[in-house]
């Protein structure tokens, strides 16, 4: 298992700016954008001043450190989306807990703010979630925030399960935070549903991303489909890989940075939703999850393509 | 875990000790060029047929009538794995392939439907743990194999295994294998039993004369459509002239091989158009010109290597034959025994044993593969694994007294199945499962076939042991039926007004170098039949053999037409089991018309075969 000092030295980092005066929202704006043309995976840390203290502007993938930081000044809520026994058993200091089905079973947006509300969650506040399923449900969960209006949303760079085998701290005391207001604002642009799916069909410059197994993938998907297997985006250790790894596999198969991209898994949009963040993290900026995925497309009796031609099932050797 | 560490050191240091040398097979710039090529190749860039024969060179292998997807073939020399690359091969699977990672009858590893864009991240990651697709299809010289018993097997002069990895090394990247008029294949043996050196382009066993290490030379033997055993070359050719004697060999087949008629372009066609002695003659009028003529430079890469940190383990005295862990084993012995009668061999070098690890067809998932390193890397005191012509693991140098502990963790991760060296252990060719020239599903009827064989016990019949089951999904031999004792090969015929997959059953065959030969077609037998004909040729031959007789012996005898009971030819034999073979009109039963892992109507469907560039 590899140590946090390891861990550390494979990241690049930018040392975290604290209680830095608020600076004019177009500087902020510029190195922002002058770190996604680098393409480096950076703490990129925004600050300024809401009466509720120094507020961070996450990345997509939040490390480690970042998140300890942001536990001690008390300036972040963490989010942990594993079931209530397990969180009950033990959790990241200060996390809230919001079980995946909690979220998916009514998963309306005025219902999603106003479940934020109850987390103690407001408009700004940086947000953290994790999971201990290789980021998939952590993913699905960051993305509806995010579909609500809650841009300020990171997913922790590691699951529960590397975070306690590294040795950090843990607690088992349920957290509860004072209710808050958030506002809604639903942004569509990262929305997508079969409808839409279907009017993207044949248009090159739209990409359709199946991130299920292979397998799955094969024997059955949706037209024009390309399959970048959920399989393929983390390692070991993290959630993710590198970003430099990601683009490469986006860059193997010919999908161009301002291609649109719309993925989509096998029922509720998790799987896909982790692949959401890692193409987000290659660099790609307009990028749809179809939340109800394959299971919607096949109850809507839309065209599907099977491949029956070979027995790859009998490879496998479970 | 650590203290067993400390425990396996002093037991190394106590009886010798040796560290494998560490070869180094990849090259990173080829997987960029890869990577390039496909862009080029996807931007309509490059030709078809001149991409197909660029992957093919790399090692890509294009799927069943999908050539947007990759079977990536894993060059193997000897068939010698380290632990860090059964772990990177299972990430790789689990990343870029199906979880799942499946050994070839040529000592390969291969990891099927890898998407064509993701083939350079499955070649990078290999050449990480110094691993390399490179010629491993295509008309190259493909991986060169040495017996998995070659260092441990009691009946061997030397180990052949420096020199089968000094060819590999010496042949890998070399401009006189880039281009061939076909594959070309070499395998090396330990013994005259094993390291099937008969069916080879050249096939070469270890031999002493006068204390003078060297080998005997099998040219031109093969399995395909048409195959042909080996021929010795000469009685003894000494270790110094190994290298002319391949290079010579190579050198004439790309000369004079065929490079028109593809069905006909493996070098035993030219050596049976030649005519044996001819082709003799001129390989060794060959190696005189390449002895003389081959620079000091190019013969200077050839190097075998000897591993000076080898201390040489203690002789056995007690042991001379594989396999023999001897004791009334029946199916009501407990899982152990079974396992130990079954899966174990007794090495050469005192008190320490090789297992081996059946699997299904060679098949064997990511997490399992995981497990296999780290029980390596505990157990066996060379901390290599070898992969098996018959799509196992063998694990060597493990310490008799941990053989319970060994057994203990491998039922744990689901492979302690016994049968690995018995007739139960199937061999079966990835068929329809991913090969473009397949008709049937041989791989899932190997694996039917092996699950219930088990279940009747085969793997305890003694009499059976010796036997084997080898099973093609098409008449071309990568299932290698031709050499076992009950052979199958795929193919399709109209029965009762219906297709139906079914298989040509062949009689007799065997790999070893002594009294190799080629199986005889007995007998059609419909796919979902194969089972049944199994267990009634057992029946015949528990009815008819005599005392001591194994069942590869009595085949023999009724090929030969020397029975000497009921049956007496094979017409006798076909005569009895032809009504096995018989199948119900299909509107009674029409799951009997269907191949293995279908549900729908049988329909022989195949495209271009991927084995030549």
């Amino acid at each position: 298992m590899c140590s946090l000092i390891n861990l550390k030295n494979n990241k690049s980092k930018t040392k975290l700016k604290y209680n830095i005066q608020s600076k004019p929202k177009n500087v902020n704006v510029k190195s922002s954008n002058l770190k996604q043309q680098n393409q480096k995976q950076t703490n990129n840390t925004k600050t300024h001043f809401k009466g509720k203290g120094t507020i961070y502007k996450l990345p997509i993938v939040c490390d480690v450190e970042t998140l300890r930081t942001l536990i001690r000044k008390k300036a972040a809520r963490v989010v942990d989306v594993r079931r209530i026994e397990d969180y009950k058993k033990g959790h990241i200091p200060t996390a809230v807990s919001l079980p995946l089905a909690n979220l998916l079973s009514n998963d309306s947006p005025e219902q999603i703010v106003k479940l934020l509300e109850t987390l103690g969650i407001y408009d700004e506040m940086p947000v953290v979630v994790y999971d201990d399923t290789f980021g998939a449900l952590a993913a699905r969960v960051a993305w509806t925030f995010q579909y609500v209006g809650h841009e300020n949303t990171s997913l922790l760079e590691m699951t529960y399960t590397n975070w306690k085998n590294l040795g950090l701290e843990i607690e088992n005391r349920i957290n509860k935070f004072p209710e808050t207001t958030h506002s809604l604002k639903l942004n569509h642009s990262i929305y997508a549903d079969a409808t839409y799916v279907e009017s993207i069909q044949n248009n090159p410059d739209k990409v359709l991303v199946d991130s299920r197994e292979r397998l799955n993938f094969l024997s059955e998907h949706i037209p024009s489909a390309k399959n970048i297997p959920y399989t393929m985006l983390g390692n070991n250790n993290h959630i993710l890989r590198s970003v430099d790894e990601l683009k490469r596999f986006v860059e193997n198969r010919g999908i161009t940075q301002d291609s649109e991209i719309i993925t989509y898994c096998g029922s509720v949009g998790t799987l896909s939703g982790l692949a959401f963040y890692a193409l987000k993290l290659a660099g790609i900026k307009n990028i749809k999850l179809y939340s109800k995925s394959f299971k919607d497309w096949k109850a809507l009796g839309k065209p599907k393509i099977e491949f029956k031609d070979a027995n790859y099932w009998d490879l496998s050797a479970e | 875990m650590l203290k067993k560490n400390e425990e396996l050191t002093k037991i190394n240091h106590e009886q010798g000790s040796f560290v494998k040398p560490k070869e180094n097979w990849g090259l990173e710039k080829e997987t960029n060029n890869f990577a390039n090529k496909v862009k080029l190749y996807r931007q309509g860039k490059l030709a078809d047929d001149d991409f197909r024969r660029f992957r093919l060179q790399h090692g890509a292998y294009g799927s069943r009538l999908r050539p947007d997807y990759s079977m990536i073939r894993i060059k193997v020399p000897s068939g010698e794995m380290t632990p860090e690359q059964l772990e990177k091969i299972a990430t790789l699977s689990e990343a870029f392939s199906i979880g799942s990672a499946h050994v070839s009858t040529r000592q390969n590893i291969q990891l099927h439907w890898v998407q064509l864009e993701d083939v350079s991240e499955v070649m990078r990651g290999l050449v990480e743990v110094g691993l390399t697709t490179r010629e491993a299809c295509g008309n190259t010289v493909r991986n060169v194999m040495c017996s998995h018993f070659a260092g441990v097997c009691p009946n061997e002069v030397f180990d052949a295994t420096p020199y089968s990895t000094a060819i590999a090394k010496f042949l890998l990247r070399n401009p006189m294998s880039q281009n061939l008029p076909r594959k070309f294949k070499i395998n090396f043996g330990c013994c005259n039993k094993h390291g099937l050196v008969r069916i080879a382009d050249i096939g070469l066993v270890p031999d002493l004369r006068d204390g003078k290490k060297g080998f005997r030379i099998y040219l031109g033997g093969g399995l395909g459509a048409a195959s042909f055993i080996g021929h010795l070359l000469e009685d003894f050719t000494s270790e110094e002239q190994l290298l002319s004697t391949c290079m010579a060999t190579i050198r004439l087949f790309d000369r004079l091989g065929n490079r028109d008629n593809m069905a006909r372009n493996r070098m035993r066609y030219l050596v049976n158009e030649i005519g044996w002695e001819k082709f003799q003659k001129m390989v060794l009028k060959e190696r005189a010109i390449v002895a003389m003529t081959v620079s000091e430079f190019t013969k200077n890469l050839y190097q075998v290597n000897f591993d000076d940190s080898y201390v040489p383990l203690k002789k056995s005295t007690k042991f001379n034959n594989l396999p023999i862990v001897e004791t009334n084993i029946s199916t009501t012995s407990n899982g152990y025994d079974r396992w130990l009668h079954t899966n174990v061999v007794p090495q050469k070098q005192e008190n320490y044993f090789t297992i081996f690890i059946t699997l299904g067809a060679g098949d064997i998932t990511s997490s399992q593969l995981r497990s296999l390193a780290l029980l390596i890397r505990k157990f066996s005191s060379e901390s290599v694994a070898r992969n098996t012509p018959q799509q196992n693991f063998a694990i060597r140098y493990i310490y008799n007294n941990d053989l319970p502990a060994v057994y203990k963790k491998l039922m744990a991760i689901g492979l302690a199945n016994p049968g690995a060296l018995t007739i139960t252990s199937a061999v079966g060719c990835s068929g329809t499962t991913s090969c473009n020239l397949a008709i049937t599903n041989s791989h899932r009827l190997a694996k039917e076939v092996q699950r219930t064989l088990l279940e009747l016990g085969f793997d305890v019949d003694n009499d059976l042991r010796n036997s084997t089951i080898k099973i093609s999904g098409c008449p071309n031999s990568c299932g290698q039926h031709e050499i076992a004792t009950i052979g199958f090969f795929g193919g399709a015929a109209r029965i009762e007004n219906s297709m139906a997959p079914v298989y040509t059953m062949l009689f007799g065959g065997n790999g070893y170098e002594d009294e190799g030969k080629l199986g005889k077609a007995i007998m059609r037998v419909p796919a979902k039949r194969v089972i049944d004909v199994i267990k009634k040729i057992v029946e015949l031959y528990k009815n008819e053999k005599s005392s001591s007789e194994t069942l590869d012996m009595w085949i023999d005898r009724i090929i030969n037409n020397n029975g000497n009971g009921n049956i007496k030819n094979m017409d006798d034999i076909k005569t009895l089991l032809t009504p096995v073979t018989q199948l119900p009109p299909f509107e009674e039963d029409q799951e009997l018309y269907q191949d293995y892992g279908n549900d729908i109507k049988f329909v022989a469907k195949t495209a271009r075969g991927e084995c030549a560039a």
